[in-house]
């Protein structure tokens, strides 16, 4: 460690840099990087964040296992994903960042910042496992800097576990030269429930490490905001999407606690009764999904927020819903699966199963919103195409846009987003509960208390009257309605934008949050060079047109995505046997081009040097005619 | 659920019609003859013209079986929903529209198998509904396989050596659950009674809890046959807070007042297995109605555009 530092120090000009906290679960990593990554934000720089949590809330400490932490990628530009590697990496302990290491998460010339008690500790099996640590680590050229956290912690607060990552803050702030004021307008609401002393102690301790770093720190970072003249706000996938839901008028939220979903309803349990509206906190997910379409059979706007194991519960409402057609919103925050799967991990896993997952035909709108930005204004799409079609709209965020925080253009809110979904005027005389326009599938929705309106909606086949029916024409007429109504919606929807040439060697074809990390891939492939464009899907279902006119342009078309695929090459993997990416799946059956694909599912966001690489490797096929 | 009944002067006003107890009948129910849910139907369109229910501000929502057929029959709103969860779709309803009568009909598939869940939260929720736990003891609309409610020993074509357990009693369970509001037990067989444990239900603001016990011809016909023949093997509770009616009197010899505020009374009622108990086991109209305790000042279109703008001010840049 350096001991004589030069003052003043000269700060590096960079055009980004990612920081990693890493610490035990339980000593505010995510406290520490979500006031940092927003100080940035509002610093003018372009953010993303995305939280390293274990499922458990505090497993044993100092292990490997036991690694909490978050990831910030900030920069003077809009950053769109986390990146590639860390360059900075705060570590309270050794074996947290030895389990970053293994991951290959820090970039070869990392500079850490790792707490100096554990070298010299008294106890010999903590030195040990140290030094192997240290001995492991010695394969990448990291600048490794001991920076007493915990010392310096408990000079403030008798528990260090509850400073240090305030302390480190203070080091961040001085090392990138953030301005302190925000820092502590922040604390100051983090805490604003608990007495003020708790404010001025985490102060103290952010100056603190502020000092610190001064003293003791050779080097700072300079990452210029580059002004803008639009109002911007910034937060995370599952607050935008709480706030979008309160923007699109939805006054029921009917939900059970489910990772990484559940955020959604803490900030709507917040708020959401100060605009008349309420949230259910099930009994289970099939309730949550049962109060979600009884309010909104009763004309409330309602949401259901979910992850995969919920989605599967709520399977057989779903088809009530379709089947009856009540409008009903489901968002769902994919986690890793199947079963118990990775709780807290990023997947792109349930994109056939919100498609398909039923018994029977039920047709849905399935929508993926592609960044932060896009799930609050997802909200307001929804709740619109839910009413005007009577259909159950589908959601797909995932745990990376969940937790992930970027800053946005601030939305401009309308005041007809907030209308009741219907008048409550009396039904006119011999209309129909489904008077379906045969060429559209529309029917004018009737609510309860709508003066002679009264009938029964039915999980049954039905007709037009909501009768019970099954003759075989009034059965078919229903399908085809439901059906229909995708088609209708499919109209009005444009081909998408493509990113780059509209005709090259090969198209990357992704799907909701991979967008940024995706398109900063195809950037690279055609700086070196390469004729590549990306297309970044939202609407699933149905798809939006133009797919196979856009797909004959190139001579290959790819997905990405963040789920499981067969590895071709592998034993037993043939053209026969071969299963593909979920998306490639489905493009395939809808255009019947051959598509391939690149998956991967590491419980983790996709990061933009492996999509780079498999880039490449579709560029220039081995002998076999098979992609590396 | 007295409350919203309208008056005679709010009818003058609207210029509506006097509704008697067949206008209530929406179609012909399509139940077997002799089935039990023909008895609860007479008894709703009874009660729904008693208190001359607006057809349009009423909503049935069921589950799945014979006795979830209701709602199609009865002229109101409806909604026919999936096996065991009609109480979710309630809530919700109730939830979103307070105002609205609601009304469950459920069998004991529905309530007390594949939604038991949903059946222990809602007793607790307290919603302010009527449920109608339409209990034949069997599954029909299956044909005739063992449910939770059948007696222990009785054939089906899932017990065709007879049930292995012990029927599981709804009373108990209901009764067990804390925040339970209303617990009442009647039977097809005793209408008179039928109708005014319906009303009691009604009349209590929560959710009403209506196991009614009823005959299933094709396969439970014999299970209550000794109740419908021998009246000496039921006991009437009586109570000016529960079901009193003095035409049973003399058809019932053995009649037990029971405050249906006694809980632990109610309990050890429940638990005792010598009679078959009629009555209104427990009623306390004081308990929290989850509608009420969760609602919340109706906000204009405007002022929610105002806060949420507001709002945006904690995350501005």
């Amino acid at each position: 460690m350096n001991t004589a530092v030069i003052r003043p120090i000269e700060a590096t000009d960079v055009p980004e840099h990612t920081v990693e906290i890493i610490t035990n679960s339980g000593e505010g990593a995510q406290k520490c990087a979500q006031i940092f990554g927003q100080t940035c934000a509002k610093m003018g720089n372009g953010v993303w964040t995305v939280e390293i949590i274990p499922a458990e809330i505090e497993p044993p400490h100092h292990t490997v296992t036991s690694t909490s932490g978050n990831i910030i990628r900030f920069g003077t530009e809009k950053i769109t994903n986390w990146g590639d590697q860390s360059k900075l990496a705060i570590a309270f302990n050794d074996q947290v960042l030895l389990s970053r290491h293994r991951l290959d998460s820090l970039k070869d010339d990392c500079i850490i910042l790792l707490d100096s008690c554990w070298h010299d500790h008294e106890d010999e099996e903590i030195r040990r496992v140290y030094d192997e640590a240290i001995e492991e680590m010695s394969s990448k050229n990291y600048r490794m800097i001991l920076v007493p956290f915990e010392e310096e912690a408990l000079k403030i607060v008798d528990n260090p576990s509850h400073g240090k990552n305030m302390f480190a803050l203070g080091m961040l702030a001085e090392i990138y030269q953030r301005d302190v004021s925000i820092i502590e307008k922040q604390i100051a609401h983090i805490f604003r429930f608990k007495p003020a002393k708790v404010t001025e102690k985490n102060i103290e301790l952010v100056k603190s490490g502020v000092a610190w770093a001064r003293e003791n720190l050779d080097f700072q970072f300079r990452i210029k905001s580059i002004p803008f003249d639009e109002e911007r706000i910034v937060m995370n996938g599952n607050q935008a999407a709480a706030l979008g839901a309160i923007a699109a008028g939805m006054e029921m939220c009917a939900m059970y606690p489910i990772t990484p979903a559940t955020s959604v309803s803490h900030e709507l349990s917040e708020i959401i009764e100060s605009y008349g509206g309420m949230v259910h906190q099930a009994e289970d997910e099939i309730a949550a999904a049962g109060v979600a379409i009884g309010a909104s059979y009763g004309g409330k706007v309602a949401l259901t927020v979910t992850s995969g194991p919920g989605m599967a519960l709520k399977t057989e409402f779903l088809g009530l819903a379709i089947m009856t057609e009540v409008p009903l919103v489901v968002l769902d925050v994919q986690r890793g699966g199947p079963s118990t799967g990775l709780p807290t991990k990023v997947e792109q896993s349930d994109l056939l199963s919100s498609l398909f997952g039923q018994h029977g035909d039920a047709p849905r709108v399935v929508i993926a919103p592609r960044s932060i930005e896009e799930c609050f204004h997802s909200m307001v799409t929804a709740r619109r195409i839910a009413e005007t079609f009577r259909c159950v709209v589908i959601i797909l965020t995932d745990a990376n846009l969940a937790t992930g925080v970027q800053q946005f253009t601030r939305p401009a809110l309308d005041v007809r987003w907030q209308q009741g979904p219907i008048d409550q005027s009396p039904v006119p005389e011999g209309l129909r509960p489904y008077e379906w326009d045969l060429d559209t599938g529309l029917s004018q929705r009737i609510i309860p208390g709508m003066p002679g309106g009264q009938h029964t909606v039915t999980g049954l086949a039905h007709d037009e009257e909501s009768l019970v029916s099954y003759h075989p024409s009034s059965n078919e007429l229903g399908m085809k309605m439901r059906s229909r109504k995708l088609a209708v919606f499919q109209s009005t929807l444009v081909p998408p934008e493509l990113h780059g040439e509209e005709e090259g060697d090969l198209l990357v074809v992704g799907w909701g949050s991979t967008e940024g990390a995706i398109v900063e891939a195809v950037d690279q492939a055609r700086a070196a060079g390469h004729k590549v464009s990306a297309c970044q899907l939202t609407f699933l279902s149905p798809l939006e047109p133009g797919l196979k006119e856009i797909f004959s342009r190139f001579r290959k078309v790819m997905t990405v995505e963040i789920n499981y695929s067969d590895t071709p090459g592998d034993p037993y993997i043939t053209d026969e046997t071969r299963r593909y990416g979920q998306l490639a799946w489905l493009l395939r059956a809808h255009t019947l081009v051959d598509i391939d694909c690149w998956t991967s599912c590491p419980g983790q966001p996709l990061r933009p040097r492996d999509i780079y690489t498999n880039i490449l490797a579709k560029m220039e096929p081995n002998e076999e005619g098979v992609a590396a | 659920m007295s409350s919203i009944a309208i008056s005679l002067l709010d009818l003058e006003a609207d210029n509506r019609v006097c509704l008697d107890a067949e206008d209530y009948q929406k179609r012909p129910g399509k139940w077997c003859a002799g089935c039990g849910d023909f008895g609860a139907l007479n008894a709703i369109k009874r009660l729904m013209a008693k208190e001359q229910l607006q057809p349009d501000k009423t909503v049935f929502v069921s589950g799945i079986g014979c006795s979830s057929r209701f709602p199609h029959y009865v002229n109101a709103y409806g909604f026919h929903g999936i096996h065991g969860r009609a109480l979710p779709i309630a809530t919700g309803v109730k939830l979103a529209r307070p105002e609205l009568d609601v009304f469950v009909t459920m069998g004991d598939g529905d309530c007390t198998s594949i939604g038991a869940g949903h059946w222990i939260h809602a007793t607790r929720y307290n919603a302010n509904m009527v449920v109608l736990m339409l209990d034949n003891n069997i599954y029909g609309l299956t044909k005739n396989q063992t449910s939770p409610t059948t007696p222990q020993g009785h054939t089906s074509m899932t017990s065709p050596r007879g049930a292995v357990l012990p029927a599981l009693d709804p009373l108990q369970a209901t009764l067990g659950v804390s925040n339970a509001s209303f617990v009442a037990q009647t039977a097809d067989w005793v209408p008179v009674h039928l109708y005014a444990t319906l009303q009691a239900a009604y009349d209590h603001p929560g959710f009403s809890f209506v196991r009614i016990l009823q005959r299933c011809p094709k396969f439970t016909a014999d299970v209550f046959q000794k109740n419908v023949e021998n009246p000496d093997l039921t006991e009437l509770l009586v109570h000016e807070n529960g079901v009193d009616v003095p035409a049973l009197e003399q058809l019932f010899k053995s009649r037990r007042t029971h405050d249906p505020l006694n809980i632990d009374d109610a309990r050890a009622l429940a638990h005792r297995t010598d009679m078959l108990r009629l009555g209104v086991f427990f009623r306390d109209d004081n308990r929290p109605v989850y509608e009420e305790i969760r609602a919340v000042p109706k906000v204009s279109a405007e002022e929610k555009v105002a806060r949420l703008n507001k709002e945006f001010e904690r995350y501005a840049v």
